[in-house]
């Protein structure tokens, strides 16, 4: 593990329409870390990875990768987006998705080498994707898919992979195997994750970091550090309580406060 | 003033016939085209100009009348679209193109052995392009009752195809029949992109057709003022391309006039820039004063409208 | 059937039939629909115009099929809604029409400008439509696997920094280039068919992207040589074979597809 961090978020704010979507969200994470970006629906979770993946644009802040200043053209960083559609008519297998993760930068006609065909072939195998890798990318199920995009981004060997509400429509079984995989994977890749998501009990297990937003602002640190009553009523503005349970945690609002603010799966929720 | 009005316009009899056949037309194809584009149907009228041209070449290579022609093969592209369930959905493009295609493929075979059978000439031309200042008198007749039909149609239609517009739920709700009203639409636009083509040819009927319309939702809150700004549009455009396309043949000095269709095209499509103005918008707002009420429906059509997108 | 002035034809026809094969391949992938109807109609006019200007007819393809091209790109960009791009459309027919209208050559030339000449590629024509189907040709070869991941998932593209935008607007100066040395053949309003039809049949077929790019190819020359061939016999116009075959290449397809569906089968 070098010192420098693999991604640095260094106080950025972004305001739409009159709305301070992000404000002065400052966090860090090192290699190999799993880091879990959690934050109710619409607070801004795709907005700052969009501003990580130089995207979009922040008004101030800087974002560095690897201690240098954003690059698209960097290949540090690996993303999967939260929905793709893919038209099934499209003549692509799978494992020809997967391969365009190496070489979709480079110009001219397909030429790879027995070496990166073996490559794919050992990705292929690390997300558990061989029994459909000759099938059509648009055919696949949702969950399918979402390991050939693993995948894909993986191959190039980024040092940072980022996903975007990646549990978001699974059932509770999906969830907990994408999570396991994504730990198997980014451990043996040695890459670091940054995932968003809008619950965080299914993460916990895997979770060394958590950056926790809220109504633009964000609180970074280990999941003991941050998910405190102190630390999130802080930064909620009000009152609210933590509650762990089973080894699940529980944030609760003050009775009478909207809970609507607060992340997490909705039969958890008590009014 | 005498620039304007070259000498004889207005006692030429082909200008005359090209006059009233021009604002029927027209007229019709502005008031069905409203409910084309608040119905968000712009690609089905696009399809069924190319069913008509087939159809129009076809019947001028068997010695009918174009005009039969270009409606029925609009006729029959309609119930073909209907069978198929293309009313609302423009997803299909690819598999509706190349069937499109082919039936303008085929329209191209009918303009050939047009023009190698018959004694006469400007076949292509005619069909595609419209050939106002050669239509028969005889015509008129037949025009003005079809286009008076076709307005009687959406007249009896009114009510449940504005509200098949917003909410099939609705529609089915009351106990109408909604595909029936859909095709009957999808029928009365083969009746009008018929008609227009002898005005203006087959590929650009859908200049009148959504052109005028597009121009006035965009200007209007209530669909009987777009209807009547369409109108105005469509017959102003019309008989401006009229008296251009007659007064190029004195303009121009080689003698060849240009095509009215060229002329009222251009004319729509400059009323319809014009009409994305903010300046025109503007000073245009009182346009937007006038409410709807559809009986037990007290809603702004053109609410609608709005999220469609122009 | 394959001398004197036919071997241009073929010639022509072969050059024409790569070129769609292979641009038309991604206009499919892409869903361009709208692209592939629009550039034409704006060649139309500019060939007219060419016509009427007693210029070299390449020379007026190709600058209004650049011009439609790059339009569209522009419309596309600032979301154009689909009134004000139907409308272009027809005023492009209008102005053609306008065009040739001053052209003492009225009816021969609307019909071969917009439904194809077997003879639509003279002689002399032959080395610039070859010199413009390579350039078509290389370029699709060079931006291949951008053009793929930008086709395909165009959000994971852009976070890798491939840039969409301009690769659409290059794709679009290829679908005008293609354009341009394809119209004078199969016609202005056909050669969508062209281009949509074998590469959507081709896919049918197979799942493999080069052998789909590879069968929209051969299904393009298949259809091309043999409309050349039955518009020789017959006479009849080429763009209505090519409409025809297209379809019914496309249908077969279709039909496969359908049958593998019921019967479980599945592709390789």
């Amino acid at each position: 593990m070098t010192n420098i961090p693999v991604l640095e978020v260094d106080n950025v704010g972004l305001s739409f329409s009159g709305r301070r979507i992000l404000d002065g969200v400052s966090f860090e994470i090192h290699g190999g870390e799993f880091t879990g970006l959690i934050g109710s629906n619409g607070v801004g979770k795709t907005t700052l990875l969009r501003v990580v993946l130089g995207l979009q644009r922040p008004d101030h802040g800087e974002v560095r990768v690897l201690g240098a200043p954003l690059s698209p053209r960097s290949r540090s960083l690996g993303y999967v987006p939260q929905k793709v559609v893919i038209d099934p008519d499209i003549p692509m297998r799978a494992r020809d998705f997967v391969a365009l993760g190496l070489d979709a930068h480079r110009w001219g006609l397909n030429r790879r080498t027995a070496h990166q065909h073996e490559l794919v072939e050992e990705m292929l195998h690390d997300v558990d994707a061989e029994r459909f890798a000759d099938h059509r990318v648009g055919s696949l199920s949702g969950g399918e898919q979402q390991r050939i995009f693993i995948a894909h981004a993986l191959i190039s060997q980024p040092k940072l992979l980022l996903l975007d509400e990646p549990l978001a429509n699974l059932d509770p079984k999906s969830v907990q195997e994408i999570v396991a995989l994504l730990h198997r994977v980014a451990s043996d890749h040695r890459v670091a994750i940054l995932l968003s998501a809008h619950e965080m009990n299914a993460l916990l297990p895997v979770m060394d970091r958590i950056v926790y937003l809220t109504d633009g602002r964000a609180a970074s640190g280990t999941t003991d550090e941050v998910v405190r009553s102190e630390v999130l009523s802080k930064l909620y503005g009000h009152h609210v309580d933590v509650l762990r349970l089973h080894g699940r945690v529980l944030v609760v609002a003050e009775p009478g406060r909207d809970n609507d603010d607060i992340p997490q799966h909705p039969t958890l929720t008590i009014k | 003033m005498h620039i304007l009005f070259e000498p004889g316009f207005f006692t030429c009899g082909p200008v005359r016939v090209a006059l009233v056949i021009g604002a029927v037309t027209a007229l019709t194809s502005a008031v069905v085209g409203v409910f084309t584009v608040v119905r968000s149907q712009s690609f089905a009228g696009h399809a069924l100009t190319d069913v008509a041209t087939t159809g129009g070449s076809g019947a001028f290579f068997l010695g009918i009348s174009p005009l039969l022609g270009f409606i029925g093969g609009g006729v029959i592209g309609a119930g073909a679209m209907d069978l198929i369930g293309v009313q609302r959905i423009r997803s299909r493009d690819m598999a509706t193109g190349i069937v499109l295609g082919s039936a303008t493929g085929l329209a191209a075979l009918f303009l050939y052995l047009d023009t190698t059978t018959s004694a006469t000439t400007g076949a292509t031309q005619q069909i595609l392009f419209g050939s106002i200042f050669t239509i028969e008198p005889a015509t008129i007749p037949l025009v003005v009752i079809l286009s008076a039909l076709t307005l009687a149609v959406i007249g009896l239609i009114y009510r449940p195809l504005l509200l098949s517009s917003f909410s099939a739920e609705l529609t089915r709700a009351r106990g109408i029949n909604l595909r029936g009203v859909g095709l009957l639409f999808m029928i009365t636009m083969a009746v009008s992109v018929g008609l227009s083509s002898i005005a203006v040819g087959s590929i650009l009927s859908t200049a009148l057709l959504i052109g005028p319309a597009a121009a006035s939702v965009r200007l209007t809150n209530s669909l009987r003022a777009a209807m009547i700004l369409a109108s105005v549009l469509g017959v102003v455009a019309t008989w401006l391309g009229i008296l251009f396309a007659y007064d190029s043949f004195y303009w121009i000095p080689s003698g060849q006039a240009l095509p009215v269709s060229f002329f009222i095209v251009s004319l729509v499509f400059v009323f319809y820039l014009i009409s994305g103005l903010d300046v025109v918008r503007r000073n245009l707002g009182w346009l937007k004063a006038e409410r709807l009420t559809t009986g037990s429906t007290p809603q702004s059509a053109l609410a609608l409208a709005s999220k469609v997108e122009l | 059937m394959f001398t004197g002035f036919m071997a241009n034809a073929w010639q022509a026809a072969t050059i024409v039939a790569i070129v769609a094969g292979v641009v038309g391949f991604f206009v499919v992938l892409r869903g361009s629909a709208f692209a592939a109807h629009a550039i034409p109609n704006g060649a139309f006019a500019g060939a007219a115009g060419a016509n009427l200007l007693a210029v070299n007819p390449l020379i007026g393809l190709g600058v209004f099929s650049l011009g439609a091209a790059l339009g569209i790109g522009a419309m596309s960009r600032r979301g154009r809604p689909d009134a004000v791009t139907a409308l272009t459309l027809v005023m492009m027919l209008a102005l053609g029409a306008a065009f040739l209208s001053q052209s003492t050559q009225y009816e021969p030339e609307i019909f071969s400008l917009l439904f194809g000449e077997i003879l639509g590629v003279s002689s002399s024509q032959i080395l610039p439509v070859a010199v413009l189907g390579v350039v078509c040709i290389v370029a699709v070869a060079v931006l291949y696997r951008r053009l793929l991941l930008t086709s395909i998932a165009p959000e994971i593209a852009a976070a890798r920094g491939l840039r969409p935008q301009r690769i659409e607007t290059a794709f679009l100066v290829v679908v005008a280039c293609a354009t341009t040395m394809t119209v004078p053949v199969v016609g202005a309003l056909l050669i969508f068919t062209l281009m949509i039809g074998p590469p959507a049949a081709a896919r049918c077929f197979t799942n493999r992207t080069e052998r789909a790019m590879l069968g929209s190819v051969v299904i393009a020359l298949l259809t091309v040589w043999m409309a050349i061939a039955c518009s020789y016999e017959t006479n009849w116009p080429v763009g209505f074979y090519v409409s025809v075959f297209s379809a019914t290449w496309y249908g077969v397809g279709r039909v496969f597809v359908a049958w593998r569906k019921t019967h479980g089968v599945h592709l390789e």
